[in-house]
């Protein structure tokens, strides 16, 4: 079989931004898209030997399994506040946290307004499927009106358990951040958009500008009780009208910045 | 160096700076505010890292990231502050990384106040946070004693991969005496410990984590946790000892408390009572068999604490009924002037209690009954 690929034929090979190990995702999940992605970016910036990932609490909690770099698993929600303890430390390291909907947006919602507030030179990759995965599929901070998780049978009743928060908007109010933006994984021209965003992102860490952050509207087939092609437009019908897509803080020398 | 007046918190600050901190995460709650402001004017000044967070949650976790990365960082905090911390410690003991904590108590529970408290004994030394761990905790009595402890503190801390806590009350972070600061230590270090996540620069990548799904596996960690506890218990028992060569009657008490309980015995001493004072330094791991071979010799003991008997436990755990105890306790942020203890002394050598008294209860009985009075 090796012998079949040379150089010359070559169009696509596994980022050694991944190991090799087989994810644990759900069929259909977008963490696995979302992965890639962080992968691609770090190995082509050529950062991989010296980035530091933080890993969260909930879905992806062995995300330090698949990306292959150097990382530490924080406790629920407390990512931004770990990845600010070792990027203080290590100035001259990338230092990025993967964190979903429950572990930012719900009890990690402290650690994480006060990074970008700092303006801490991190990059924050949040996944927002608007349900919590791991534990199975109870109601998250980001969960839509009406929806029906394991914890909100009869739909999410915004009298008594509240609206969704919508991350992109509030942090983008913070001076500290330097780039906020929300694109989704729902399909291919959105995944090339997110990888783009993803790449700016750790640019404006490399370049000292503050506060990055891109917010990746995701799939939760299993949370959702949908199948996988059926939770995409799931996610273009339901959660793009909730969550729109757009830079919501693109900070002067962000926008100066040449990739 | 020269002796200076200094005061508690500051010194310890500027102790931990010289022993080559690279890092410090705080907020502020008193009585240990001097700490986190010095930090705030120093670490800047130095080049080194300083971070006033969000909450004390914030604040123990961003130690929990520098010390993955092997660089010597410190928090401190009083007893609410802790609590609020707890989660961040457990997280720290099980992925093995060596941090150290000044845990300046107040008194409780709840809000409770800012005055001196030993309150605390129990959450720090019988681990705190969730799960099977034991931090080690060094009480000091004195200013120069807690800067001396500042440097151990570290060394231990990352000899063990261990969190080590200087545990002390309000009373010894907010008074100044007089005390030598240790030379500064040069800086920069590198920080390359062979298990630090720093960036896999030119090595295979490092994980480090307190996640264990496998039951088995998390408990290979638990034993080695154990393991070296084992080792520090062999290793790193510390105490004080004053007039115990001839002594009748031993005082035992921590900290402030074994401090003012030092006056108490100098003052039975001019009385001509025999009696001499146990200091336990390091309380975890506690110096249960010095306390043992003290039974030989001893006709009673009086254990004295700013909280109700918290460290009477340990020393019971030692004693075993084999000696007659007497216990004298203030709470609340209440400190004990050395005039009461001196009454507890002479109390204790006019009606020693019965071996097989609980020493904690009659106390009790005592306090109780003085209250209605």
């Amino acid at each position: 079989m090796a012998t079949l690929v040379t150089p010359e034929n070559l169009v696509y090979a596994r980022t050694r931004g991944l190991t090799d190990m087989v994810e644990h995702y759900c069929p259909g999940c977008t963490h696995g898209v979302a992965h890639r992605l962080v992968a691609e970016v770090l190995e082509e910036m050529g950062v991989l030997d010296r980035t530091i990932g933080v890993a969260p609490v909930g879905c992806s909690v062995f995300a330090y399994n698949y990306l292959n770099c150097d990382f530490v698993e924080a406790a629920h929600g407390r990512a931004p506040a770990m990845a600010t303890g070792i990027k203080r430390v290590l100035p001259d390291r990338i230092v990025f946290t993967y964190q979903g909907d429950g572990d930012m947006a719900s009890i990690g919602m402290g650690e994480i307004v006060h990074a970008a507030a700092r303006g801490e030179n991190l990059t924050v990759i949040f996944i927002n499927n608007a349900i919590y995965g791991m534990t199975g599929g109870q109601m998250a901070p980001t969960s839509l009106p009406g929806m029906k998780t394991s914890s909100s049978p009869t739909g999410r009743d915004v009298e008594s358990q509240g609206f969704p928060i919508r991350m992109s908007e509030m942090l983008c109010t913070l001076e500290g951040a330097g780039y906020v933006v929300r694109r989704s994984l729902h399909d291919p021209a959105n995944i090339r958009k997110s990888k783009k965003a993803i790449r700016t992102a750790f640019e404006v860490q490399k370049n000292g500008l503050g506060f990055s952050m891109v917010e990746l509207l995701s799939t939760c087939p299993t949370g959702w009780s949908q199948t996988p092609v059926a939770s995409l437009g799931w996610l273009e019908e339901h959660m793009i009208p909730a969550f729109p897509l757009g830079d919501y803080k693109i900070s002067g020398p962000v926008a100066a910045l040449k990739i | 160096m020269a002796r200076e007046l200094l005061k508690g918190n500051e010194a310890i600050a500027e102790a931990a700076i010289r022993a080559g901190l690279d890092a410090y995460y705080g907020y502020p709650i008193t009585p240990q505010n001097e700490v986190l402001e010095w930090m705030s004017k120093r670490m800047p000044e130095l080049g080194r890292a300083y971070v006033q967070a969000e909450a004390e949650l914030g604040a123990i976790n961003m130690v929990y990231g520098a010390a993955c990365t092997g660089a010597r960082v410190m928090t401190s905090s009083s007893s609410p502050g802790i609590s609020l911390m707890m989660e961040g410690l457990s997280y720290i003991a099980g992925t093995e990384v060596p941090m150290v904590l000044v845990n300046v108590m107040r008194g409780g529970p709840g809000l409770g106040n800012i005055a001196p408290s030993q309150g605390d004994y129990n959450q720090i030394c019988k681990g705190g946070g969730h799960g099977d761990y034991h931090p080690i905790v060094l009480a000091p009595a004195n200013i120069q004693e807690a800067v001396d402890m500042m440097p151990l503190a570290f060394d231990l801390a990352e000899k063990y991969l261990t969190i080590c806590c200087v545990l002390l009350d309000g009373s010894l972070g907010q008074m100044m005496e007089p005390a030598e600061l240790p030379e500064m230590k040069p800086y920069p270090h590198p920080f390359n410990q062979p298990w630090a996540v720093n960036g896999a620069i030119g090595r295979e990548r490092r994980i480090l984590t307190s996640i264990y799904l496998e039951p088995l596996e998390e408990e290979q960690v638990n034993l080695r946790l154990l393991k070296r506890w084992e080792e520090i218990k062999k290793n790193e028992i510390r105490y004080k000892e004053y007039y115990l060569d001839d002594a009748d009657y031993v005082v035992i008490g921590f900290g402030s408390a074994g401090r003012i309980a030092l006056s108490a015995v100098r003052a039975a001493r001019a009385k001509g009572i025999k009696v001499g004072l146990f200091r336990p330094v390091s309380v975890a791991p506690f110096p249960y068999a010095r306390v043992e071979e003290l039974c030989k010799k001893t006709q009673a003991f009086l254990v004295t604490e700013m909280n109700s008997g918290q460290m009477l436990d340990d020393i019971r755990l030692a004693v075993r009924n084999r000696v007659p105890t007497r216990f004298y306790g203030r709470l609340g942020g209440v400190m004990p002037f050395a005039d009461e203890i001196l009454a507890e002394i002479e109390a204790m050598v006019k009606n020693p209690p019965k071996a097989e008294e609980d020493a904690a209860q009659a106390w009790l009985q005592r306090a109780l009954a003085a209250v209605q009075d």
